[in-house]
């Protein structure tokens, strides 16, 4: 096992780094904190919506590189989609993290494969999950308010 | 590999040869094992121990008339004298075995605490200590009305005996302190603690968790009333920790677990209770656990705790040389007074976990995050920090390779 190879790819260095999406969104948009209290990780999660469909997506705060790249691609998978898509998209990643499963990811969504090698590293795996897991508490959100809109 | 070294009295290559688990790898690489303030790892007569009470011995305490009921009490009871003389006991004091050393602060803020704490009263303790010794007194305070009070901290989270002195006041009825910090390696000069916290009419908890495993320690030369300490961190099996106090204190105190084996008397209704270490020891205890810590202790004892304590003020003198060497390092803890062998850091901005994943990848063992200390990481303004700690079987190669390794993750993540 070579961490060069694996946890720490190119893909995922360059997700880490990339602040397009670190930013906080005006409200009104959903907001949602997730943490991680044995590590330290804690991001914000911003999200806009126009009834089911996801405008933008944004995040804040502090976490490693496995936490902050998963964050980061989670934000440019999920623009445009239909909540439906994006808790398919969150089961994916979920089965390919904690159940052993071959992820067919999306068109644009196709980075997310690079965190695959993170399933072989059992302690970092709710790294790469808190962004998700954070998507899918407000996702209910999005879709109570756009069915009390309707 | 060498490692011999000018600066240790025990034959380090012998040593390394009693802990089985040094011959493993990880990661496919050779185990330099920097993780001794979480757990330390087990010699081979300690395992030995452990086994050989599971697998001939394997009865009951205090309770059979049979053989082999009697030579697990006498094992058991060996190994709460050996307890005792680690730490210097006097004759007035005794040693309770609990689970942990967490347990073992619990015990004296329930059992002490809710029976003696009134409205008003003050615990002091430091932003310092590990959540053991702070939470169990954050929720005392609660139920009792008693006030949580903080000594000031001095750079580093240097903690002096003025700086108690001047927190104490005449409503401190307790002094919850640790020994020595697991995040700097910090050692407050506990004796002159003691000291001023008697004058005061105070008593004092020292959570010895890392100072005990790492030090000779004598209770009556540090004159506390208290003092907790743990076995795994020792080279003890997990699931043992140890309570010492003061007989007059643990007698007047309620037990916290009731059942069998801490009563005199029961009747329908009531039942008396033994003195301490009976009184807290109810339930069927960790029989093969105790033992193998009177294993540990006599394997360290025979290595001499003067000895190992040298050996790790050398590795860590060493250690800080060799990391100043390492760009973007910032090193955490006080540089005056009394350190143990610990090394909290941080290289630039790199998560910690990402430098823990990436020393792991070349075979070491690195604890990253919090360490249990969440308001002394606030107090610092960090987010954590990767910690480095020593014992007896840590070699300079081992520091070598943790300099070499951080040269690595700067190479993904620089």
């Amino acid at each position: 096992m070579n961490l060069g190879d694996d946890l720490y790819r190119e893909i995922i260095l360059d997700n880490y780094k990339s602040t397009r999406n670190r930013r906080a969104l005006e409200s009104p948009a959903f907001r949602q904190e997730g943490v991680n209290p044995s590590c330290g990780d804690d991001i914000e999660l911003y999200l806009k919506s126009d009834g089911e469909q996801i405008t933008d997506a944004s995040f804040e705060g502090v976490g490693c590189s496995i936490c902050i790249a998963s964050a980061n691609m989670l934000c440019n998978a999920i623009k445009g989609m239909e909540v439906t898509q994006a808790e398919e998209l969150v089961e994916r990643v979920k089965g390919m993290l904690t159940r052993n499963e071959t992820p067919e990811f999306p068109d644009g969504a196709e980075d997310l494969e690079a965190i695959q090698g993170v399933a072989k590293y059992p302690v970092r795996i709710k790294c790469a999950l808190l962004s998700w897991n954070t998507l899918h508490q407000l996702l209910d959100e999005v879709r109570s308010q756009a069915r009390s809109g309707d | 590999m060498s490692t011999t070294s000018a600066h240790t009295r025990y034959d380090l290559e012998r040593v390394r040869a009693d802990f089985p688990i040094l011959t493993r790898k990880m990661r496919g690489k050779p185990l330099a094992y920097l993780d001794n303030g979480a757990t330390s790892l087990k010699p081979r007569p300690v395992i030995d121990a452990e086994v050989s009470y599971l697998r001939d011995i394997s009865a009951n305490i205090h309770r059979g008339v049979y053989e082999l009921s009697e030579q697990a009490t006498v094992l058991y009871d060996e190994a709460r004298e050996k307890a005792k003389r680690f730490i210097g006991a006097p004759s007035d004091g005794e040693a309770v075995f609990t689970k942990s050393a967490t347990e073992a602060v619990n015990i004296v803020a329930f059992s002490w605490g809710r029976k003696f704490l009134k409205p008003g009263d003050e615990i002091l303790t430091t932003e310092v200590e590990h959540h053991a010794n702070l939470i169990p007194w954050q929720e005392v305070a609660r139920q009792t009305g008693a006030h949580l009070r903080f000594v000031e901290l001095g750079p580093g989270g240097i903690i002096t005996a003025a700086s108690v002195e001047a927190a104490l006041t005449e409503r401190t009825r307790i002094v919850a302190i640790t020994g020595m910090s697991n995040v700097t390696g910090f050692m407050p000069p506990v004796a002159q603690i003691s000291r001023l916290a008697h004058k005061r009419g105070a008593i004092v908890i020292v959570d010895g968790a890392q100072l005990v495993s790492h030090h000779p320690v004598n209770v009556e030369e540090l004159d506390v009333d208290f003092l907790v300490w743990s076995g795994h961190k020792m080279c003890g099996p997990t699931g043992v920790g140890v309570l010492y106090g003061r007989r007059a204190l643990l007698n007047n105190m309620d037990p916290l677990l009731y059942g069998g084996d801490m009563i005199v008397r029961v009747y329908r209704d009531r039942a008396e209770y033994k003195e301490a270490p009976d009184r807290f020891e109810t339930g069927t205890p960790n029989i093969s656990g105790v033992i193998a810590l009177g294993a540990a202790i006599e394997y360290l004892e025979e290595i001499g705790m003067e000895a190992i304590a040298e050996h790790e003020e050398h590795l860590l003198e060493y250690a800080l040389e060799r990391l100043a060497e390492v760009d973007g390092i910032t090193l955490y803890g006080p540089r005056e007074g009394r350190c143990g062998g610990i090394i909290s850091f941080n290289l630039g901005q790199v998560h910690t976990h990402d430098v823990g994943s990436v020393l792991d990848g070349e075979g070491i063992a690195v604890r990253t995050g919090f360490h249990c200390a969440q308001p002394f990481m606030r107090h610092l303004g960090i987010h954590g920090t990767v910690r480095a700690s020593f014992y007896l079987y840590n070699t300079r190669e081992d520091v070598d390779r943790l300099v070499t390794a951080l040269g690595r993750v700067q190479e993904v993540f620089g």
